[in-house]
């Protein structure tokens, strides 16, 4: 029920603030959502869009973060079976 | 897609399930709220990447499963009438009430309709202004502000023929009401990301620091259930319990701060029965004074109805954590998703479901 994709902003109508729309892409299936929450999201952001709204903008460096951990894991345990 | 596939790497699940094998030392009880995150533990065997002394636990955040069978059954009231067009998301219409479905009211000819947005109801009631359109409100935090647009904007637009049946529920004090039983086992939470992209999880510092007991808000994807898997099994072998948040590319401390103005000024909250649980405090979302004119309950004389749960159905108790769908007698025999008992046997996320297709021959 809380399924949430993340799809790319590729368009946006509307001025007033309650009944901004964009359309979003979702690996080339386009459809509206509401921006009505995302005040500050501009064409080319990346938005997790819920029921026809988007809820949040993607933080790009925040979505790296878990590479970059999975990275140090695996230099900790190479150190660890050189140590052996 | 983009940050979506990346977060499915075979090999790299592999790399993050290494390190749960290396730091777990000792047995640990690990609840994922969430039914999305059931699902996908299910689906892609991540329970059966964790050691053995790793328990994941399939809690209630599925709104579908929770969703009382009196609300139901007020649904399937106002469905079969017939100056009404019900309107509905898809995966409310095969959860049984007492005696039927949705999908069956349709079939005998009540105007039931699949929306994707509750803002497609709005604009149905005004392009069919002599029909009553009625939307079913359910879902947790997530959903609340979709649903709290679409009051706000009947309101603005005067419609007089849009109305709500709401079953909104909460995620905190759900939590709160499993960790103060005396039968919880649950050590850690995997707290639900996209409940948190809206509401932030401020609510969460309170929870930990009372039950000391470390609560992950989570993503979706594979790599990030098994992050926060890892992050609680962390905490819980360096005797720790705070909030951390693994979801941090979807979700702030604060959360999504305009979503919740208007959810506040929609809603109020209210107790709320949870189907298979009970009433508990304080947990759900009712329309406020203001907007009681939508509200399809007063609309349509329907408050005051109890029903009972059929007995034979185990749903609490799994909803709880107390028991697994493989140990209901009725499990895949007389309940089946094409026949359930239940609700946790409907949805694609309801434990029962997600066990019935992914588990059967286990």
């Amino acid at each position: 029920m809380c399924l949430a994709i993340p799809g790319k902003v590729v368009s946006i109508s509307g001025d007033d603030a309650l009944t901004r729309m964009g359309k979003i892409d979702f690996s080339g299936v386009i459809k509206q959502a509401s921006l009505a929450y995302v005040p500050e999201v501009v064409v080319g952001d990346y938005v997790i869009v819920h029921v026809g709204f988007a809820l949040s903008k993607v933080d790009e460096d925040e979505a790296q973060k878990v590479f970059g951990y999975l990275k140090q894991i695996g230099e900790l345990g190479e150190l660890e079976a050189g140590e052996k | 897609m983009k940050f979506l596939d990346e977060y499915r790497d075979a090999e790299l699940a592999q790399k993050f399930a290494r390190e749960i094998h290396r730091l777990t030392t000792k047995p640990w009880t690990i609840m994922e709220v969430c039914g999305g995150q059931t699902h996908a533990i299910v689906k892609f065997g991540i329970d059966e990447l964790l050691p053995k002394q790793i328990e994941l636990i399939h809690g209630p955040g599925c709104p579908v499963c929770v969703t009382p069978l009196e609300v139901i059954d007020k649904a399937l009231e106002i469905a079969a009438r017939p100056e009404v067009v019900f309107t509905s998301f898809g995966d409310m219409l095969r959860v049984p009430g007492s005696t039927t479905d949705l999908l069956s009211v349709k079939a005998k000819g009540g105007d039931v309709r699949i929306v994707y947005s509750p803002l497609d109801a709005v604009k149905l009631a005004e392009e069919n202004p002599a029909k009553e359109i009625v939307f079913f409100g359910v879902g947790f935090e997530t959903t609340a502000p979709a649903t709290a647009m679409a009051v706000y904007q009947a309101a603005q637009k005067k419609l007089k023929n849009f109305s709500m049946l709401i079953s909104h529920v909460l995620v905190p004090p759900a939590i709160e009401a499993l960790m103060s039983s005396p039968n919880c086992r649950v050590q850690g939470f995997l707290a639900a990301g996209h409940v948190c992209a809206v509401m932030g999880y401020e609510e969460y510092f309170p929870l930990v620091k009372k039950y000391r007991v470390p609560i992950v808000v989570t993503g979706f994807e594979p790599l990030d259930i098994l992050h926060g898997i890892l992050m609680v099994v962390q905490q819980l072998e360096s005797g720790r319990a705070e909030v951390e948040n693994q979801y941090a590319r979807a979700v702030t401390r604060a959360g999504n701060q305009p979503a919740q103005a208007l959810v506040k000024k929609v809603f109020q909250v209210v107790p709320r029965k949870w189907r298979g649980v009970g009433e508990i405090p304080q947990s759900g979302l009712g329309l406020a004074g203001e907007y009681a004119a939508f509200d399809a309950d007063k609309k349509f004389g329907l408050t005051d109805r109890r029903v009972d749960e059929p007995a034979e159905c185990i749903a609490g108790l799994i909803l709880q954590g107390l028991k697994k769908p493989h140990e209901c007698p009725a499990f895949g025999t007389k309940c089946t998703p094409e026949h359930p008992l239940g609700a946790t046997m409907v949805s694609s996320e309801g434990a029962c479901a997600a066990y019935y297709r992914y588990r059967r021959h286990a």
